[in-house]
């Protein structure tokens, strides 16, 4: 299921430093055409090997025009259905249309905290160098998450 | 000066420490390492400088890319590292490191609570046993709040932006100018004047005509694992739908086997069954919503095909045999002509319909949806164009093509340095001890935790081989553990200076000689793929998809293969290997993927020798050697291990004794 780009949407993401699908496609298939030689349309962006998408939605759930959709691959699934998000900050919206003409939609939280608010350190204790051996991170049990296990488990022990 | 096609501009930086690779371990050994490097210079003043490279968008790369719907090591306070420990082992057919399984156990937790921390939502329970979505603001699990078990060990999230949010910890806690996205690592160096250690990498940027050329005292190999080394069941646009993420390439396997490391369970595959097609997770079906999985006629093959987990003693006696025979059950009825196999969606949440409170109901729709777009989006895409609702139709079932990892349910990967708290050998004791190259580690710790057997590389993830089960949490906590040791490592190696064994126009001709092949030669013909002077990456990928699928134990043959068709495996890898030298590059992304596919000829070769090597059939559902077709405790309950010579090209395979660090017996009570 490869996705493909509208033609009437996609604006080559114009006035900004790169194009939002190129950077983020986990395996580089996402190119801008730049002077339209490539596709017959210029400072729009494409697919450049659709055999090799994973159908992993990132380039559509960052498209800030919504042009990017998946048309599910040809060899294996009969046309006419159509899987579509719209990614918010907190949650994720799917429209979802059958080749019958069924619709549904749903939708899922993605993040519980504004994006970018992640304080990485914050209220956690500094590293212990005389700990650095030993099993344990450096915030060890500030988590809770430390299972320290049965020690009669060990049978070598 | 700014380079070009075929005449590229060469960076050189020196570093400290390098990470290769942008995923979830990666993402683990960047949010770790700050606080140890922050005291290396407060206390010896050592200032570490510290690189990631990721060859494609940290926000979204590696296997959690498109998202997870679960979290599938989660141990939980009412369980004991051991126990994960006896699962991982029993799943993997018995030949896993409790050392390794153990210790993460331990501590995977931990990074789980701080996804949770970070805004990941996470499902919940009430005290009523009713579920809820994470966005409810319940409890934490930190702070006791009860997740939602969809198995054992699996807890339910929604999951689409966990990728996202993980690296956003990880890129903070490094900081943009230590990072660099877009960067295709392609071979690792060793020192000039020690060969057992590391001394840098190098690689070229997918996006400007610019190679680049690391020195480091210390380097984390975590690029995932193996895909697309069999001719996969879809093979038009559909090929890229691989169950793992098309994009896992062997590089972590292969930059290490040419670095001299050693590798272990390189005959380990995994052979998910999975929706037919879109491949989605079955998981959360058979666990959460407990359905079943039967033959054309209705009949659960897992019932009617018992007796043969008894031919596989001890592990297809535990209360959930290995992942392999159940496996080898389904086939029996695909071989014996009683397919398709369905998973029985429509009586799964009819019954789930009968039990549920009115609210859950609503509810079980959205899940069901939910369990496929949060991580396969591609299988939703079935659905809709074969008008499948999941409670008015079943889908189909199949075994995938075999995929190489050893995060998740697979174990192959690099010989890595574990605990030395838990009881661990530290001896290499059996009849062929004699037969472990000299200069190898005996034992299973040798200095630093996560350290391979080549001084100074460290894997996590994928790369970690003979454990397994570790899925996103359990990598992301790997990668934390490598960072601290790399941060030892450094610390106690302040006066080494690396030095490239070899030299830096020899490195760059190397990596860009697809470019100038494809320059040399392109007017030769006038089409440009058909050219015989060259071939191109995809072709080769063909070829090597057809060799594997066809005599090493591919779909093609049902997953047979014997000594004979590996002989004439072997015979076409050692050509299809010569070729790989002849591929071309018509541009910077083909040049991503000829290297993409030398990394992959490298790790099919290891897989491939590996299986020669171990004469039984220690995975029956997963490859069967049909001239040994059995599980041989006395002879192969042992680790397969190897390590690659890059100036022969060959390698050398050797057993190396499996050890219980906890009670097996405890699984069969």
């Amino acid at each position: 299921m490869p996705t493909f780009v509208r033609t009437e949407k996609c604006d080559g993401c114009k006035g900004q430093d790169k194009t939002a699908c190129m950077y983020i496609c986990p395996h580089d298939l996402m190119k801008l055409d730049k002077d339209g030689s490539e596709t017959g349309h210029a400072m729009k962006s494409y697919n450049q090997e659709p055999e090799q998408c994973w159908e992993c939605y990132s380039c559509v759930k960052i498209c800030p025009q919504n042009a990017i959709e998946a048309r599910h691959y040809a060899d294996v699934v009969p046309l006419g259905g159509s899987v579509q998000p719209l990614r918010g900050s907190d949650s994720i919206m799917w429209t979802i249309k059958f080749r019958n003409g069924t619709l549904k939609r749903f939708k899922f939280p993605i993040r519980t905290t504004p994006e970018g608010s992640i304080d990485c350190y914050g209220g956690k204790a500094e590293a212990d160098l005389a700990n650095i051996e030993k099993v344990g991170f450096f915030n060890h049990k500030e988590q809770n998450g430390f299972r320290e296990g049965d020690p009669s488990e060990l049978i070598r022990k | 000066m700014a380079g070009e096609f075929g005449n590229p501009e060469v960076v050189q930086e020196e570093v400290d420490i390098l990470m290769i690779g942008g995923g979830m371990a990666c993402c683990g050994a960047a949010y770790e390492i700050m606080p140890w490097a922050q005291k290396a210079k407060e206390e010896h003043g050592i200032d570490l400088k510290i690189k990631l490279v990721d060859k494609a968008a940290m926000d979204r790369s590696g296997a959690v890319a498109q998202g997870l719907s679960a979290i599938n090591t989660y141990i939980g306070s009412e369980q004991d590292p051991a126990d994960y420990a006896r699962m991982v082992s029993n799943d993997l057919m018995g030949l896993t490191r409790d050392d390794l399984a153990y210790d993460l156990g331990r501590v995977v937790d931990e990074s789980v609570h701080l996804f949770e921390e970070w805004g990941l939502p996470i499902w919940k329970t009430d005290e009523n046993g009713e579920r809820f979505d994470g966005s409810k603001g319940m409890t934490s699990l930190k702070d006791g709040g009860k997740p939602v078990r969809s198995g054992k060990w699996q807890i339910m999230i929604n999951g689409e932006s966990y990728k996202w949010i993980v690296a956003e910890a990880a890129k903070k806690s490094l900081g943009i100018d230590r990072i660099e996205e877009r960067i295709f690592i392609v071979k690792l160096i060793n020192d000039k004047n020690d060969p057992s250690r590391i001394a840098g990498a190098v690689g070229f940027s997918t996006r400007d005509h610019k190679i680049v050329v690391y020195k480091a005292k210390a380097i984390l190999l975590a690029a995932g694992g193996c895909v697309n080394i069999f001719r996969p069941r879809s093979v038009g646009e559909g090929q890229g739908r691989a169950w793992y993420p098309v994009w896992n390439a062997g590089s972590t396997y292969s930059m290490a086997a040419e670095a001299g490391a050693e590798l272990t369970m390189m005959e380990n595959r995994f052979v998910p069954t999975r929706f037919k097609d879109g491949y989605g997770p079955v998981g959360a079906w058979f666990l959460l919503f407990k359905s079943k999985a039967t033959n054309a006629f209705g009949e659960v093959y897992m019932d009617r095909n018992k007796e043969m987990l008894n031919d596989y003693p001890p592990y297809g006696q535990a209360a959930v045999p290995a992942s392999c025979l159940r496996n080898h059950l389904m086939l029996k009825e695909m071989k014996e002509g009683r397919g398709p196999i369905w998973m029985d969606t429509v009586t799964a949440l009819a019954n789930l319909r009968e039990t549920l409170s009115p609210r859950e109901v609503k509810h079980l729709e959205a899940e069901a949806w939910e369990d496929f777009l949060d991580m396969c989006i591609g299988q939703c895409g079935i659905w809709v164009g074969e008008n499948i609702e999941p409670e008015k139709k079943n889908s189909e079932l199949m075994p995938t093509e075999p995929y190489l990892l050893g995060s998740h349910s697979g174990c192959c990967g690099i010989w890595t340095s574990g605990p030395t708290d838990v009881g661990a050998p530290t001896t290499e004791e059996h009849d062929e001890a004699d037969k472990v190259p000299g200069h190898l580690p005996s034992g299973w710790n040798w200095g630093y935790r996560g350290m391979t057997t080549v001084s100074g590389l460290f894997t996590a993830g994928d790369g970690v081989g003979a454990s397994g089960h570790k899925f996103s949490s359990g990598s992301h906590a790997e990668g934390r553990m490598a960072a601290k040791s790399m941060v030892k490592y450094c610390i106690d190696n302040q006066d080494f200076s690396p030095e490239l064994d070899t030299d830096i126009d020899t490195l760059v001709d190397a990596i860009y000689q697809p470019v100038r092949t494809f320059l040399e030669f392109k007017d030769y013909s006038t089409a440009i793929d058909i050219n015989p002077n060259y071939i191109t990456p995809k072709m080769l990928q063909f070829r090597l998809q057809k060799i594997m699928d066809e005599y090493v134990a591919g779909c093609a043959t049902y997953y047979n293969t014997n000594a004979e068709m590996l002989r004439v495996a072997g015979e076409k890898m050692d050509m299809l290997k010569e070729d790989a030298e002849k591929m071309r590059a018509k541009d910077l992304h083909e040049l991503l993927r000829a290297w993409e596919n030398y990394h992959r000829i490298l790790t099919a070769e290891a897989h491939m020798k590996h299986i020669e090597f171990r004469e039984e059939s220690r995975y029956p559902g997963f490859y069967y050697r049909m001239d040994k077709n059995f599980v041989d405790e006395e002879n192969w309950h042992c680790f397969v291990n190897s390590i690659y010579s890059k100036e022969t090209q060959k390698w050398t395979c050797f057993k190396r004794a499996h050890v219980d660090i906890v009670d097996k017996a405890k699984l069969f009570k």
